[in-house]
């Protein structure tokens, strides 16, 4: 008995899987529950997202897994093998090529199209968690609309930080109708969630599925006085020289030297392949 | 005139045992209802039942709403009930921790009833926080600390500017003394006291204190084992009181 079934999951789950993403998708931002099943990998790791790709995958997709932009990352690499051993897929770290993409925490810098089919990681799927700790009380609030509590929350950050703090897992409202964790991706990404691709959200500890079907409308909760803003490091990217993409520091010694990096490698390393280079990019190459 | 609230034959059971029962009467705009008896007579039941905690089992509570007149809120939909208990009503718990949330700033606890109806502009919320606080007598300079900072008095002061922001017509208050040394609760009643009289607020308050009924009703309901058994003006059934349980109450009060 060496063979896993197709992709891991048993087929019965995968169609449980399946009915709770066709579902999310009927009812743009509302949080599905489904079974979630124990995975070979601890929770916090992605069981949520690692479920929903099962069910996605077919023979013939190509998968692409990033944790904070980066493929190279742990994470990434553990779930990219997994599913290349358990569903014998191609895999591949170019964002174009992929039809199936597993995200933690960042949406890919170059624009998603139609046939492509964007599955985020969840830690906690409720966005009124902190201020709600009663799950009964967090369904009525959703069932009844009733957000308020979402802008105390803001309101919080503003009155504390004279600006609003909150730097990811930026509430939104999807469709005008249901408010939205949408994971904890930088607030820079949330302007990219009105997108071409499908997106799914697989909370596994959580036992959430959600979803967001192409072209919805998502927008940020902010208040009048204090809009909006996707924010980054005001730098360009110090090897690629990228000045629209989302950054990471990178601490480079112990005398203060940093650099700001593209957090997306592939974004990155398709830049300096075309020939585009920062400040540091020479060194590096 | 229309009254503002009518209750009619409202019942609450617990199981066999009897919460409350057959309580009725009219509450109209302007006037506040003091219930007072001892612990265990259903004041808190009947409070609990007019304001939509409980369910009751039998009767009517029949709100006289802005838009549509007088409407039964015990038939009426969820929503529409929590739309009323966020605008219209308020409800001032006993203990202050039990209606204010302690891990949000003053401000955020007193703009949370505005930003639920609505209200998107941080600066007119903030301004209408810093008001309020001015109206219960808490220092502007305090808007951004918790709530778990205050002392008891402050934290009830807080807990009624969070309530009275919206302008509500009707105010539910279970205890609003209750725990609180005598010259706090002086002072709070004073405050309410202004604070009714000035917003023409209609009240229901349930105590088993009765100066806090002398103080601010202008009605009174005594209760014994879920019945009511005595009721009229205030004055009059303190004063002459009828029923011997209510004889009892008046003359448990010590005189200082």
């Amino acid at each position: 008995m060496s063979d896993y079934n197709f992709a891991y999951l048993d087929e019965q789950t995968k169609r449980m899987i399946r009915r709770a993403i066709l579902k999310g998708l009927a009812v743009p931002g509302y949080q599905v529950p489904f079974a979630s099943r124990e995975m070979p990998m601890p929770y916090g790791w992605g069981t949520g997202g690692v479920q929903v790709s099962a069910a996605t995958l077919t023979p013939e997709d190509t998968l692409k897994v990033i944790d904070q932009g980066a493929d190279d990352t742990t994470n990434a690499v553990s779930i990219r093998k997994f599913f290349e051993r358990t569903a014998g897929v191609a895999t591949t770290e170019e964002t174009a090529k992929a039809s199936v993409i597993q995200t933690r925490h960042r949406i890919p810098e170059a624009e998603l199209s139609e046939d492509q089919i964007l599955v985020y990681q969840v830690p906690i799927p409720e966005p009124l968690r902190f201020l709600e700790p009663r799950e009964t009380e967090t369904r009525k609030m959703h069932a009844l609309q009733e957000y308020g509590l979402m802008h105390v929350k803001l309101y919080e950050d503003i009155s504390q930080h004279g600006a609003i703090a909150t730097a990811y897992a930026y509430p939104v409202k999807v469709e005008g109708r249901y408010v939205m964790d949408p994971s904890p991706i930088p607030k820079f990404d949330n302007p990219k969630m009105e997108m071409a691709a499908i997106q799914l959200f697989g909370a596994g500890r959580e036992q959430r599925i959600y979803a967001v079907p192409p072209y919805t409308k998502v927008v940020s909760l902010d208040f009048e006085d204090y809009p909006f803003e996707a924010s980054k490091a005001d730098h360009p990217c110090d090897l690629c020289g990228a000045e629209d993409s989302y950054l990471d520091e990178v601490i480079l010694d112990d005398a203060g030297n940093r650099m700001f990096v593209c957090s997306d490698t592939d974004y990155c390393r398709s830049r300096r392949e075309a020939g585009h280079s920062g400040r540091l990019g020479e060194e590096a190459a | 005139m229309t009254p503002l609230l009518q209750v009619k034959n409202v019942a609450k059971m617990y199981g066999a045992r009897i919460g409350c029962t057959d309580v009725s009467f009219d509450l109209y705009p302007g006037e506040v209802m003091g219930i007072v008896g001892e612990s265990g007579s259903g004041k808190s039941t009947l409070l609990n039942s007019l304001a939509g905690h409980l369910t009751p089992d039998r009767g009517e509570v029949i709100f006289d709403t802005r838009a549509d007149g007088p409407v039964d809120t015990v038939t009426m939909s969820e929503p529409q009930r929590r739309m009323l208990s966020r605008t219209d009503w308020a409800f001032v718990h006993q203990h202050a921790r039990d209606g204010l949330r302690m891990s949000v700033s003053a401000g955020g606890n007193i703009g949370e009833r505005l930003m639920a109806v609505g209200d998107r502009h941080y600066g007119s919320i903030r301004e209408r926080a810093a008001d309020w606080l001015g109206r219960v007598e808490i220092a502007d300079s305090r808007i951004d600390d918790r709530p778990s900072a205050f002392s008891g008095g402050m934290q009830q002061r807080l807990q009624i500017a969070r309530n009275l922001v919206t302008g509500p017509r009707l105010v539910f208050m279970d205890e609003p003394t209750g725990g609180l040394d005598v010259s706090v609760q002086a002072r709070l009643l004073d405050l309410l006291r202004g604070l009714v009289r000035e917003m023409g607020l209609s009240a229901i308050i349930v105590t088993h204190d009765l100066a806090v009924v002398r103080l601010l009703a202008d009605r009174l309901m005594v209760m014994k084992d879920g019945h009511v058994v005595e009721s009229g003006l205030t004055d009059q059934v303190l004063d002459d009181p009828q029923h011997g349980y209510t004889q009892l109450l008046v003359s448990s009060v010590l005189q200082v």
